[in-house]
């Protein structure tokens, strides 16, 4: 089987545009990502230069990889209920597209948007701390390791959340109840990644490298069980 | 995630050692063929296409069906459809027409039966070689709304594959007469302009076969007319077209054959025989006066069948052709010394066709 790269970029381009001129996509996308940008904001700029000892030990980063888990599933649950209500599935569904150029066309439409969001935040946090924060406490934040964890991890979070959200977004036949199924899917994400922001789950290279063979995997699952769900006879009828 | 990493590198090494594009190679796919509407819709690929293949069916059905679960669909469903024949599909509310078309468009799997569609067996595996032959019109336009006329009908041009998709566009916006709202976000249009862009949409990939599902629903009588002159071009040009409406009138006019539709088929023919086939052919006499025995004056002419009264000054005469009985008929009725008011042969349209059709179903089942 090959895969039609301008049909998946007709697909991703046409996505964009919609997510542009779609308030409540826009105000979502930028909502998710100030509420988790607000509270390590808060707590690293109001601790004191004694308190970088303590930071040693913590991962306040790792916190806003919430960002691309929430963000992704957001958009990804809504992509084919979305166009399930709309009525606009069965005339793309009628054209020669393949179910995996469908999916490739969606998925990227939610990564790349999350991804180049949450990197922007990661940018903006770094800088706020840089600037704001007490010395001793920028720089016992900003380790290199942690970067790089986020640098990895974001792109591996969004893709898992992606294939779980357009998962639920082809069984779903309300965007609502999809959006909802959609974040409810990716909290376990959330919940691991605050753990080893807060150090109740400890960091080490271990558990990143096993985390990323673990994301890698679920990734991997993700597509191909997202594909096989993909039924284009229910999605037009609602039945079977 | 793999699959978008692979993607984005087999993207940037495709940019890398080759900029042009390699895609939309469909074997046999020639020129556009969506001209503004005056111009001729014929391509090289239909061409060959009409030579190759003339005596194949464009579409074929053959005891076709599809159930939901203990519901039937449609069953039995059984038609021959020639190239460049215009083919409407008529029937009630819940008949089976839409799913008919979604299953011979590849959208849904038949549970029983086989079909071919522009020259290729309905398989699973034929999905994406069928609907690059074909396109489907659905009965609710399915436009993007936030996006612009241009940019829902380039989206539709890429996902065929076409080639010069801008231009393709324009010719497809004159067809519909359209043009001048290209940049027009669909949400501000009116249901007819969308049905008018989903056509041209349609048109967008040039195909052999183009399922129509109610095409004119909601257009003014002026978008109408265009839409029915836009069907006649297309017809002109070879396209093979599965018109489905409750617009009879709109089928009596623009179609080949018909065929009837309540779950089974119920008839298939030219409008005409059908009217033949379900119709006795009859005369309609009217008199100044009532006459005293109309059936001395009908019952000894050769050329009659038969006879009823109509009203008081009415009469309905069966015969077997109207051009010799009605010289006869006359002549009879000025020898009884009736003073004739008219005398013309009964015309029955399709749509007494389909409601005695349509009746009778339901007749039988509330017997």
């Amino acid at each position: 089987m090959s895969v039609s790269r301008r049909r998946v970029r007709a697909i991703f381009r046409k996505e964009l545009r919609e997510y542009r001129r779609n308030r409540t996509i826009v105000t979502g996308m930028a909502i998710l990502p100030v509420l988790f940008l607000i509270q390590p904001l808060v707590a690293v700029l109001s601790l004191g230069a004694s308190a970088s000892g303590g930071l040693a030990h913590e991962h306040e980063l790792l916190y806003l990889l919430a960002i691309p888990a929430l963000v992704s599933g957001t958009l990804a649950s809504y992509s084919v209920v979305g166009e399930r209500q709309q009525g606009t599935l069965e005339p793309v569904l009628g054209t020669p597209i393949r179910r995996e150029e469908f999916l490739l066309g969606k998925a990227l439409a939610s990564f790349v948007p999350s991804v180049a969001i949450s990197y922007a935040v990661y940018a903006f946090f770094l800088a706020l701390v840089e600037i704001f924060a007490r010395p001793g406490v920028a720089s016992a934040l900003l380790r290199g390791s942690d970067l790089l964890a986020q640098l990895v991890f974001t792109p591996l979070l969004a893709g898992w959340s992606i294939w779980v959200g357009i998962a639920i977004s082809t069984r779903s036949s309300e965007i609502r109840v999809a959006q909802q199924l959609g974040v409810l899917a990716n909290l376990p994400s959330v919940v691991v990644t605050s753990l080893i922001a807060f150090n109740v789950i400890h960091a080490t290279l271990v558990v990143a490298l096993g985390g990323a063979v673990v994301l890698l995997v679920l990734n991997r699952l993700g597509w191909r069980i997202t594909s096989a769900m993909f039924d284009r006879e229910r999605l037009i009828t609602g039945t079977r | 995630m793999i699959y978008l990493i692979r993607w984005l590198i087999g993207k940037l090494r495709r940019r890398a050692t080759s900029p042009a594009e390699p895609l939309g190679a469909v074997p046999g796919r020639d020129e556009p063929a969506v001209h503004a509407r005056g111009e001729r819709f014929v391509t090289r690929r239909k061409a060959a296409a009409s030579d190759a293949n003339r005596d194949a069916p464009a579409l074929s059905a053959l005891g076709l069906g599809k159930r939901f679960g203990d519901r039937v669909a449609f069953d039995d469903v059984s038609f021959e459809i020639g190239h460049g024949e215009v083919f409407g599909f008529l029937g009630p509310n819940g008949a089976g027409k839409t799913t008919t078309v979604r299953t011979l468009g590849t959208l849904i799997a038949p549970t029983s039966g086989s079909a071919t569609v522009a020259g290729i067996p309905l398989t699973p595996d034929n999905g994406v070689e069928i609907r690059r032959r074909i396109s489907i019109m659905p009965e609710s336009p399915g436009l993007y709304l936030r996006l612009s006329v241009a940019e829902n009908l380039g989206c539709f041009a890429d996902l065929y594959e076409a080639a010069d998709p801008g231009d393709r566009v324009d010719r497809a916006l004159r067809a519909v007469n359209l043009a001048d709202r290209a940049s027009d976000a669909c949400g501000s249009l009116s249901k007819g302009l969308r049905q008018r862009v989903a056509l041209a949409r349609a048109l967008l990939s040039d195909p052999q076969v183009l399922f129509l599902d109610e095409p004119t629903s909601g257009l003014d009588p002026v978008a109408t007319r265009d839409v029915h002159e836009l069907i006649a071009e297309l017809r002109r040009s070879g396209v093979t077209i599965f018109l489905t409406t409750h617009r009879l009138e709109e089928a009596e006019r623009l179609c080949d054959r018909v065929a009837i539709l309540n779950t089974t088929l119920r008839t298939i023919g030219r409008p005409a025989e059908l009217r033949d086939r379900l119709f006795a052919k009859t005369l309609t006499v009217r008199t100044l006066i009532p006459l005293p025995e109309p059936g001395r004056v009908f019952a000894d002419l050769p050329a009659v069948d038969g006879w009823r009264q109509d009203g008081a000054r009415d009469y309905v005469v069966a015969v077997s052709d109207p051009s010799l009985a009605a010289p006869a008929v006359t002549r009879a009725l000025v020898q009884a010394g009736a003073d004739v008011l008219s005398i013309g042969e009964s015309h029955h349209s399709l749509e007494d066709v389909y409601l005695e059709l349509v009746n009778e179903d339901e007749e039988a089942r509330r017997r």
